[in-house]
């Protein structure tokens, strides 16, 4: 326990963090099971990246047209909030996680606006805790992409779906993996023009992923219906897609204004005299996601090679009454999300899952790996930024910084590497950077994830810090 | 040329009609919608960038999910606030540079 940090509430039962598909099926599935359930979200809505929508004053007549299973949505928002023993918590920001040997973690939050001042200090103690908060894109580095107007595809689609703002009128969309399709849809819906997808593995690598053993495919046909509608938009608006082909510098003073194209090998080192530029006034890129592990880390659960939270078959992680569901144990999109976060709510609740959820999770978790093998990020990205390129956006550390204090500091751990090289130490505490910086250094420096260690693990204002400490427990001076 | 609000009339979506909010950004009055984040009324007014790195660089949105960072802003004498996660409220008074502290005596 923080020392003099007063235990709010302690709500016992089932907590979930993340209000997601896999939080919000982890709740459904707990509570149908019998458990007490608190269900944290950060947002001012449940749903998370994956159904952001209008909020509710604007909520839209006809916004299904934006999401996919939002029937599904609807259906799981209804059974939660309306649950006589389960408390959703908006607005839940959890900014530490004790461990304890002998007792399932206490998880601290703050409830309240984003990033106020007067949010309530809460401590959970549950008997089981089950994480869910999801992934975030990744977006290598490539000369000019710290320009305003370039924008994750991610920041593009919640703008799209939560604002209804296009974030450009002349859009390129570059990167690798299918989440680029929805978002040239969403663009599309919101009065965008798309000039056309880039998408950086080449066509052998996305047929050898894609169109080996299709009979394993059949059992994630939604997937290939949600497919077909992206394609359709793409088609009916005659938006190009480009495969082999990438984004690897954004033009412009104080915004981009246009972006030069390059043609890759399968390794993603660029065809040498295949360049060319394209004008637009926004470029959204994504290369892929990678998980949100800081609670996961905090909680002690181990990681895989790849960064990613070690489960077993219950969605169990490697701490006793710790469970992990969604993004956080391999990028699989929100179908598998879905089913995870039901194993892992059903189990945390005492349940046993049905054999054909583990089956659905089974063929789900083999679509991931289609995935990964069309899509994964390859190691020829390291070429495209040159030494000036911006590495770290917070402290405008550049490539060539990185390389040349790493190997003149040798310094061997994370701690130093952050102070020596300040890659990581700004406002966004390396969530951007990480992996990247992972990368351009040694693997056996850094392994994947290492970077996502912040015993901090949103900001907290020391105010709001200052204000939990209640009189009684504060030490007498000597 | 820039990031651009739909107008409702032509949505597909067909929000409802949550009414006007007007906000003050460094005394400019900029106008959206009730429940628009801060980042969606001024990407949704066309600007793309409201404050500079360390170095003077240029940032804006990036990630519009709340982990980048790189849209904070100061709201209501208020710093660091991320301007994709905080919901506008009617009134807001919004600088784009961090408040000036006056020096202690």
């Amino acid at each position: 326990m923080i020392s003099g940090v007063r235990v709010f509430e302690a709500a016992g039962g089932v907590l979930v963090v993340g209000g997601g598909p896999a939080g919000m099926a982890a709740a459904a599935a707990a509570l149908r099971h019998g458990a007490r359930v608190t269900l944290l979200e950060a947002g001012y809505d449940l749903g998370g990246q994956y159904w952001r929508h209008l909020a509710d004053e604007r909520r839209g007549a006809h916004e299904h047209r934006l999401h996919h299973g939002w029937s599904t949505f609807q259906r799981l928002h209804e059974e939660i909030t309306g649950h006589p023993r389960c408390d959703v918590v908006l607005g839940g920001s959890v900014w530490a996680i004790d461990r304890h040997d002998d007792a399932p973690p206490v998880v601290h939050v703050m409830v309240g606006a984003p990033d106020g001042t007067d949010r309530e200090p809460r401590s959970y103690t549950p008997d089981r805790l089950i994480l869910a908060t999801g992934g975030q894109e990744r977006t290598l580095p490539f000369p000019g992409w710290d320009l305003p107007g370039v924008f994750t595809a991610g920041a593009a689609q919640a703008l799209a779906k939560g604002e209804r703002v296009a974030v450009g009128q002349r859009v390129l969309v570059a990167g690798a993996g299918p989440f680029l399709l929805p978002v040239v849809s969403s663009l599309i819906r919101t009065g965008a023009t798309v000039v056309g997808v880039a998408e950086a593995s080449g066509r052998r690598r996305l047929a050898r992923g894609w169109l080996t053993r299709p009979w394993e495919l059949a059992s994630t046909s939604s997937k290939a219906g949600e497919l077909g509608g992206y394609l359709k938009d793409l088609v009916r608006h005659r938006v190009p897609y480009w495969t082999g082909r990438t984004v690897v510098a954004a033009h412009g003073t104080d915004r981009v204004h246009s972006v030069t194209l390059a043609d890759l090998h399968p390794d993603w080192t660029r065809v040498e005299g295949s360049e060319r530029v394209v004008e637009v006034d926004a470029v959204c890129v994504s290369h892929g996601f990678v998980p949100r592990t800081e609670l996961a880390v905090a909680a002690g659960c181990q990681l895989d090679e790849q960064g990613f939270v070690i489960t077993a078959a219950g969605q169990q992680t490697s701490v006793p009454n710790v469970y992990s569901a969604g993004e956080l144990t391999g990028i699989g999109g929100a179908d598998l999300a879905l089913a995870e976060g039901e194993v892992a709510g059903t189990t945390a609740a005492g349940g046993v899952p049905r054999p054909s959820l583990i089956g659905q999770r089974k063929n789900l978790q083999n679509f991931a790996i289609r995935l990964e093998s069309a899509h994964g990020i390859r190691p020829g990205w390291q070429t495209w930024p040159d030494p000036q390129t911006m590495l770290c956006r917070c402290e405008d550390v550049t490539v060539g910084e990185l390389r040349d204090i790493a190997a003149k500091t040798q310094s061997r751990g994370l701690r130093s590497l952050k102070l020596t090289t300040r890659a990581g130490l700004g406002v966004c505490q390396g969530r951007t950077c990480g992996r990247n910086v992972e990368d351009l250094l040694s693997e056996s420096l850094l392994p994947a994830g290492r970077t996502s260690y912040r015993p901090i693990a949103t900001p907290v204002r020391l105010g709001e810090l200052a204000a939990t400490i209640t009189p009684e427990r504060e030490d007498p001076l000597p | 040329m820039g990031p651009q609000r739909l107008p409702a009339t032509q949505d597909p979506v067909a929000p409802r009609d949550s009414g006007p909010l007007t906000i003050t950004v460094d005394g400019a009055e900029v106008t959206g919608q009730v429940g628009q984040t801060v980042a969606g009324l001024l990407l949704g007014a066309g600007r793309v960038s409201w404050r500079t790195s360390r170095t003077g660089r240029p940032r804006g949105v990036f990630c519009g999910i709340g982990v980048c960072f790189d849209c904070l802003v100061t709201i209501n004498d208020i710093p660091d606030v991320r301007a994709c996660q905080r919901r506008a409220t009617e009134g807001d008074v919004v600088s784009t540079e961090p408040p000036v502290r006056e020096a202690s005596a």
